[in-house]
């Protein structure tokens, strides 16, 4: 009889405890600490691949994606730059992420990078802004300056995924790659007959004369889907949908038969102002 | 018992001796690395050298990887094989360079020479920074065909380059910074500074300009020094120069900028060495120096964005007598420097 009372003592004191544990997750309730710039504490934007309505899969042919256009596709690569990150609190308060600590490469086949990993100082963000690319100052610098994600010898080359063109010295900013059907197997289409589809986009605005520009500021407002707060004791967590249909479809909708290949062209500049639309806040974990 | 004859002989020996040792040591002190000077009679460089000052093991690393045929996929290429010494760092004889499996590429080998004083590489542009320059060969399929990153994997198998990035840079890492860094100490010590032109120039003495000379470097100025302008003989711009549309409709700097007043522009380039560097122009299709001044003289095409220079009213091009091309070809000889060609230091060890 006391054995059995002990054990359901027990048993209470640990939902007790499962109790108080989960209250102290709770945090909604404290105020935000005051803004200190060197109050730094740890923040992640989550980059999380999407075609459409459903999850990014690589060559998916049994199931392959509709762009606007009705033309089905597969994806083989998806990988680009962010780089910038800044937020903002409600009553005005900026803080930019260092810039030698700010420049991501987002790989979708190695779920590993889906996070760009800062430090900001401990605040509530409902702000958050980022570039899709490497800035034109980056893009100029020496060679000291190109370590890490942007080592021009980094990702691999030009078939396996490199993010770097030699020949016109600058970052590939965003790179999708895939297969469709509808590419013909001639000059203005895939002449391997793999019909394949290449989109590389980049251009940072040139070292001496003014060039394409397809850098990209992306600006989220957290305050619909939840509002970052960041603080020592926790990762809070800006979870990001980017969605690769995008791409295809607006504002500069264009069919993959029509363009299956665009890299440093003129046409770039439209592909790339679609590249804004990708990215939507889901929500945050704090 | 020796005879005169002997102890002469003895003496002489002797005598021949101490004096190769003596100019040993004179050879020595010539040698003694200097680093980066700037000739007297050049500008100020480009490059900036305080970012990566040239050091003697920077260069001599520099130098092994220039001539380092793992550069390339199958380990047969190395930069020194489009790029010749004697050829002023040409591929002489070749219009276009040839490279990994007979593979032809779209432009012609040019020099590595005066590097230090451009601002802009490659025929048609792109790259403005020499450090990141062998990235482009290294990766062109019709060049070396390799990754840098797979380069430098190699490179770190080999003990020979632990001891040579060691000696340039404190640790034995293997960097793409430090690869590309100690490429650059090499190329800008590629300097051409002493033919007859620079010692005339520098009024060293005995040396001067023969009639035809002096004649042809007045022509020179008069018809030629607008682009080609005194003393690394580039402006470092550039032009369209009016050659007809080459088969495969090279654009030159319109594909690195695509900007429409890009259009057929290429880089003016040296006139320095032209005795070792023929064929001429971007894709080599001149074979001669009097190719290319009867290109000037009388077929210049009004293409789109034909430099202004080219065009007189109906006349297009630089009107040149045979008596002008003569003379300009006299001056144009005394910037041969056969120093350069010759200079050891620079060439595979």
């Amino acid at each position: 009889m006391m054995e059995k009372f002990n054990r359901k003592y027990n048993q209470l004191i640990l939902l007790l405890a499962c109790f108080s544990i989960l209250a102290s997750c709770e945090k909604g309730d404290e105020p935000a600490p005051e803004f200190m710039e060197t109050n730094l504490a740890p923040f992640s934007v989550e980059f999380d691949n999407i075609i459409g309505d459903r999850t990014l899969t690589f060559n998916n042919t049994a199931a392959p994606y509709t762009n606007a256009a009705g033309e089905k596709f597969t994806v083989s690569m998806l990988q680009y730059f962010i780089s910038n990150i800044k937020v903002a609190t409600a009553d005005g308060k900026e803080y930019a992420v260092k810039q030698d600590s700010s420049y991501f490469l987002i790989r979708s086949s190695d779920k590993a990078t889906r996070f760009a990993k800062v430090r900001v100082p401990e605040g509530d963000y409902t702000r958050l802004t980022f570039t899709l690319g490497v800035d034109s100052l980056r893009s100029t610098m020496g060679i000291d300056k190109r370590t890490g994600v942007l080592d021009p010898a980094a990702n691999g080359d030009h078939d396996s995924g490199g993010m770097y063109w030699g020949w016109n010295s600058g970052y590939i900013f965003f790179r999708f790659e895939g297969n469709a059907g509808v590419i013909s197997d001639d000059a203005n289409g895939d002449p391997t007959g793999k019909k394949q589809f290449k989109y590389h986009i980049g251009g940072f605005g040139g070292y001496a004369a003014p060039t394409i520009n397809n850098i990209k500021t992306i600006t989220v407002d957290l305050t619909t889907a939840g509002i970052a707060k960041v603080r020592k004791d926790r990762q809070s967590n800006v979870h990001l949908f980017v969605d690769a249909m995008k791409v295809f479809n607006r504002p500069n909708g264009f069919s993959i038969a029509a363009h299956p290949n665009v890299m440093f062209s003129d046409y770039s500049v439209n592909i790339a102002k679609n590249l804004t639309t990708m990215f939507r806040h889901d929500h945050t974990e704090n | 018992m020796m005879s005169k004859k002997q102890i002469l002989i003895i003496f002489s020996l002797c005598l021949f001796v101490y004096a190769c040792k003596k100019s040993d040591m004179v050879q020595e002190q010539v040698e003694a690395f200097l680093g980066f000077q700037q000739p007297a009679n050049f500008p100020a460089p480009v490059y900036k050298l305080s970012a990566n000052p040239v050091t003697k093991a920077g260069f001599e690393l520099g130098r092994s990887l220039f001539y380092e045929a793992r550069l390339s996929r199958n380990n047969t290429v190395s930069c020194g094989s489009c790029h010749i010494q004697s050829s002023a760092f040409t591929q002489h004889g070749h219009d276009v360079s040839h490279g990994i499996d007979d593979r032809l590429g779209t432009r012609n080998s040019p020099p590595i020479m005066n590097l230090a004083w451009n601002k802009a590489f490659m025929w048609g542009g792109g790259i403005f920074d020499l450090d990141l320059q062998p990235v482009a060969p290294i990766t062109n399929h019709e060049e070396m065909d390799e990754s840098v990153e797979n380069v430098m994997a190699k490179l770190r198998l080999l003990p020979k380059y632990t001891t040579l990035f060691k000696n340039a840079f404190g640790t034995e890492e293997i960097t793409t910074a430090r690869m590309m860094k100690a490429l650059s100490q090499f190329m800008v010590m590629c300097i051409s500074s002493n033919s007859k032109y620079d010692k005339v120039m520098r009024k060293e003495a005995g040396v001067s300009f023969t009639t035809q000379e002096q004649q042809g470097y007045m022509l020179f100025k008069e018809k030629c020094a607008s682009c080609h302008s005194e003393p690394l003989f580039t402006d470092g711009s550039f032009r369209n120069n009016g050659l007809s549309l080459s088969p495969i409709n090279d654009q030159g700097l319109y594909t690195a900028t695509l900007i429409a007043t890009d259009r057929y522009k290429f880089k003016v380039p040296s006139l320095r060495n032209l005795k070792y560097t023929a064929p001429y122009m971007h894709d080599g299709r001149f074979l001669t120096l009097d190719g290319v001044l009867e290109h000037y003289h009388s077929q210049v095409q009004d293409l789109p964005n034909l430099d202004p220079i080219l065009k007189n009213g109906a006349r297009l091009g630089i009107a040149l007598s045979d008596e002008d091309k003569s003379k300009l070809l006299a001056f144009l000889a005394t910037l041969n420097d056969e120093t350069f060609i010759n200079n050891p230091a620079l060439a595979e060890q």
